[in-house]
């Protein structure tokens, strides 16, 4: 790793090119470890989706990649630096080059959805406020939310808590953008113009994008690249032709949905009866 | 970022060089409304041949600059949007509400814009 670039310069992207690299990515709850030694990259401009079913890791993945668990090992390269060993000042900045959008909207309940969108580019920029009601109405607008500004959270559906979350983390313009299950929840309609926002704001403002979902048409329709998550490991990773074209069981049984078999031995279903977990099933 | 104005008959041309984002939009902005507010600049033209990168600050300066202009009976004009600000410009609907022109030339004679041009680059 000798490489690896340790100064605060503004190198935009990880030592190997990418915008995002992940390697040997370990994470514990106490003594129960999640994620067992990650490794993937991500490069600047594209869009990763990272698929799994419940229980994978993948929401416990990208609640790293934000900052929001401390890893127990690994690394995390993010605009040149080590996003899991710097200091809390330093994450806090780079984090104003990421947006986040979380699976249920997460707005201030207390504030309009304008101050929602506002919040961040009040707190961490110098812009006019002129400047600012502009920026709200043009990400509102993005999302399909225009003249909504003055409008309380309560007052909105669900599909439209998730647009408006989409504008708060669309607000600072950042380089890396998060989702975690976008269209989980919503009706097709407004599922797919969320697809159809990704897939805009990437190629408008070539904004990095990691999708948590496993929605597989959403899926299929906005990644460049997928990884498999399965029990805290990637089982693949590769394009979406390449997953396509899988033959590996795990990603056969997870594209074509197929239900995982009853367990039959009597072992395995002790184990399940008694809080072991059963062995993997290949 | 660099920007510096020059003058061309009555318009003002802004000659922008590099990325116009959240941290030097207000730069910008501060030019266009002292131009419209201050210098009384009938037209003001933005050059944004060199700008090859904008963000959602850097066109709301712009809308500010725009809104501006409409108030005062003025106008306001920009012309060489790279391919990613043409996108953002796009992406953002605001392709008609600017007059967009392709070169420095067009967008001085004025006439109707072309709201489709062909980005620079």
């Amino acid at each position: 790793m000798a490489s690896i670039p340790t100064s605060k310069g503004d190198n935009p992207q990880a030592p190997t090119g990418a915008a995002i690299s992940v390697r040997n990515l370990r994470v514990n709850y106490g003594s129960r470890e999640i994620l067992h030694g990650i490794n993937f990259e991500v490069p600047a401009g594209e869009t990763l989706v990272i698929l799994g079913g419940s229980g994978s890791g993948k929401s416990t993945l990208l609640r790293t990649l934000v900052g929001l668990e401390t890893p127990s090992g690994g690394e995390i390269w993010m605009r040149g630096k080590n996003f899991a060993a710097m200091s809390e000042e330093d994450r806090d900045e780079l984090r104003k080059k990421m947006g986040m959008s979380f699976q249920g909207g997460a707005l201030f309940g207390s504030m309009t959805v304008g101050e929602n969108v506002a919040l961040a580019l009040q707190e961490h920029t110098e812009l006019d406020e002129s400047t600012i009601e502009i920026m709200v109405r043009l990400k509102l607008d993005q999302v399909g939310l225009s003249g909504f500004e003055n409008y309380m959270p309560a007052q909105l559906s669900g599909g439209m808590k998730k647009r408006a979350a989409i504008a708060r983390a669309l607000s600072m313009d950042p380089e890396i953008l998060f989702f975690d299950e976008p269209s989980a929840g919503l009706d097709p309609i407004i599922a797919a113009g969320i697809d159809d926002l990704i897939l805009k704001l990437k190629k408008a403002f070539r904004i990095t994008i990691v999708v948590v979902t496993h929605e597989l048409a959403s899926a299929f329709l906005i990644a460049d690249r997928m990884i498999l998550l399965d029990k805290g490991v990637i089982v693949a990773n590769g394009t979406t032709k390449e997953l396509q074209a899988s033959s590996q069981p795990r990603v056969r049984q997870f594209l074509d949905r197929i239900p995982e078999p009853e367990l039959t031995g009597e072992i395995d279903y002790l184990q399940m009866l008694t809080g072991d977990v059963p062995p993997i099933r290949q | 970022m660099d920007i510096s104005t020059r003058q061309s008959g009555t318009a003002t041309i802004v000659d922008v060089v590099g990325d116009i984002t959240l941290y030097n939009s207000p730069e910008v902005r501060k030019v266009l409304l002292n131009l419209l507010k201050e210098k009384k600049s009938p037209r003001v033209i933005v050059n944004m041949l060199s700008v090859k990168y904008i963000d959602s600050a850097g066109v709301a300066s712009l809308v500010e600059g725009l809104k501006l202009s409409r108030d005062l009976k003025s106008t306001f004009a920009l012309f060489g949007l790279s391919r990613t600000a043409q996108e953002v410009f796009e992406l953002t609907r605001l392709v008609r509400v600017f007059e967009i022109y392709t070169n420095e030339e067009d967008a001085l004679r004025g006439g109707s814009p072309n709201t489709n041009a062909a980005p620079v680059r």
